[in-house]
């Protein structure tokens, strides 16, 4: 047994999505920041905008979700909660055709 | 990726005049949606965890139909997802995670606090719950079991955690009192 | 139709051993620790939208949905625990 070597971890095993977060090694060496953060205003309209959207059958949480898990790993992990939370938002609804890319650019000057 | 070139608040500030515009969500609209969210709190799940130690048809309805007992305490529930409430024991602890992404029992306890979200968090939790639990300062006996519940679907979970010793003739709202967020996620104990 | 009757508690099943993760665009409720691994089911939980539909906005069907336990500990021997999961019924075979 001694010869052996040990197996590699199993999320780096198997094709893991990356949001996949269970026992994944990378993150097990973190400390848990406990400390309380409270929400700001930004934070606030975004929650409360997707709220909006999945009441009126604009975009489920499901597809919320999915433009979360979307994002590339790195933005992902860089971003707070509600700035992916936005941009997946924003993609969702561009994708859907309720708003136009063109649009949203011009609207965001 | 796309609009990469954006910040998200430049994004926020585009999306918020496109859905004004187009009539799917008004300043209006989105200020009294924000209202009702903060006023959801982790009090609400404290009275709930208070009347089912002191009322034991409650305690019954509560760990039956956990969406039942929070409206029976007059939280607003419809439209949201079911509640299911899991009871600690003296043998038997329950942690609550979401490692796919943040499900939380919003309802009853508010906006999912900054940890829950994080991904140490999530990894942790299904791999070494003892050990989280510790960073929390919860040191559990050696003979009593983890149960971690990995909350990936349709319900949401929340601890109805052991009444601790020394409350013995308090009252609901004493008991409620002494409740907090985390120990209806299981990452703290309450005490006396 | 009738809908084929809920597994009752106790019924072992194992989770299918699947990574449509490899075979494009998906979203699943299904952690990938648990693919392959062997549990019990704790109880009916009722029936939901599909997701993985849902998150396409495509026409999603009801599916039986279940709490089913898992020993941690054979996923992963630090683990030191057991596990509540919620998983769908297309996620579930016999054990």
């Amino acid at each position: 047994m001694s010869d052996d070597v040990p197996p590699a971890d199993l999320s780096d095993r198997v094709p893991r999505a990356m949001h996949d977060l269970g026992g994944v090694p990378r993150f097990l060496c973190q400390a848990v920041d406990t400390a309380p953060h409270a929400l700001d205003a930004f934070d606030r309209e975004v929650d409360a905008i997707r709220q909006i959207l999945g009441a009126k059958g604009v975009m489920s949480v499901d597809e919320l979700r999915r433009g979360i898990e979307s994002l590339p790993e790195d933005v992902y992990h860089r971003l707070s909660y509600y700035r992916r939370w936005v941009r997946a938002i924003a993609a969702i609804l561009i994708e859907k055709g309720v708003i136009s890319e063109t649009a949203l650019r011009e609207a965001a000057r | 990726m796309i609009l990469t070139d954006l910040d998200e608040h430049d994004i926020l500030k585009g999306l918020r005049t496109l859905l004004a515009q187009k009539g799917i969500a008004g300043p209006a609209e989105i200020a009294e949606r924000i209202v009702q969210t903060d006023a959801a709190n982790p009090g609400q799940g404290a009275a709930m965890v208070a009347r089912a130690w002191t009322d034991p048809p409650y305690r019954a309805l509560m760990l039956a139909d956990g969406t039942k007992a929070a409206e029976a305490m007059g939280i607003p529930m419809r439209g949201l997802p079911p509640l299911g409430v899991l009871e600690n024991q003296p043998g038997l602890h329950h942690l609550v995670v979401c490692t796919l992404c943040s499900c939380y029992p919003r309802a009853v306890l508010g906006y999912p606090p900054f940890w829950y979200k994080s991904a140490a968090y999530r990894a942790k939790a299904v791999r070494s719950p003892r050990a989280l639990l510790r960073e929390f300062g919860t040191e559990l006996a050696a003979e009593v079991a983890i149960r971690v519940v990995d909350s990936t679907a349709d319900y949401r979970w929340m601890v109805l955690p052991q009444r601790p010793a020394g409350t013995e003739g308090w009252d609901a709202a004493r008991l409620a009192a002494i409740v907090r967020e985390g120990d209806m996620i299981g990452v703290t104990i309450p005490s006396a | 139709m009738t809908r084929p009757a809920l597994l009752p508690a106790g019924t072992r099943v194992r989770v299918r051993l699947d990574w449509p993760e490899t075979r494009g665009p998906c979203h699943i409720r299904t952690p990938y620790y648990l693919r392959g691994q062997e549990g019990v089911v704790e109880r009916p939980l009722g029936r939901f939208r599909n997701p993985e539909q849902l998150a396409f906005a495509r026409p999603a069907e009801e599916l039986a949905l279940y709490h089913v336990r898992f020993d941690l500990r054979r996923i992963w021997p630090e683990a030191d625990a057991d596990l509540l999961v919620e998983l769908f019924e297309t996620w579930l075979e016999a054990a």
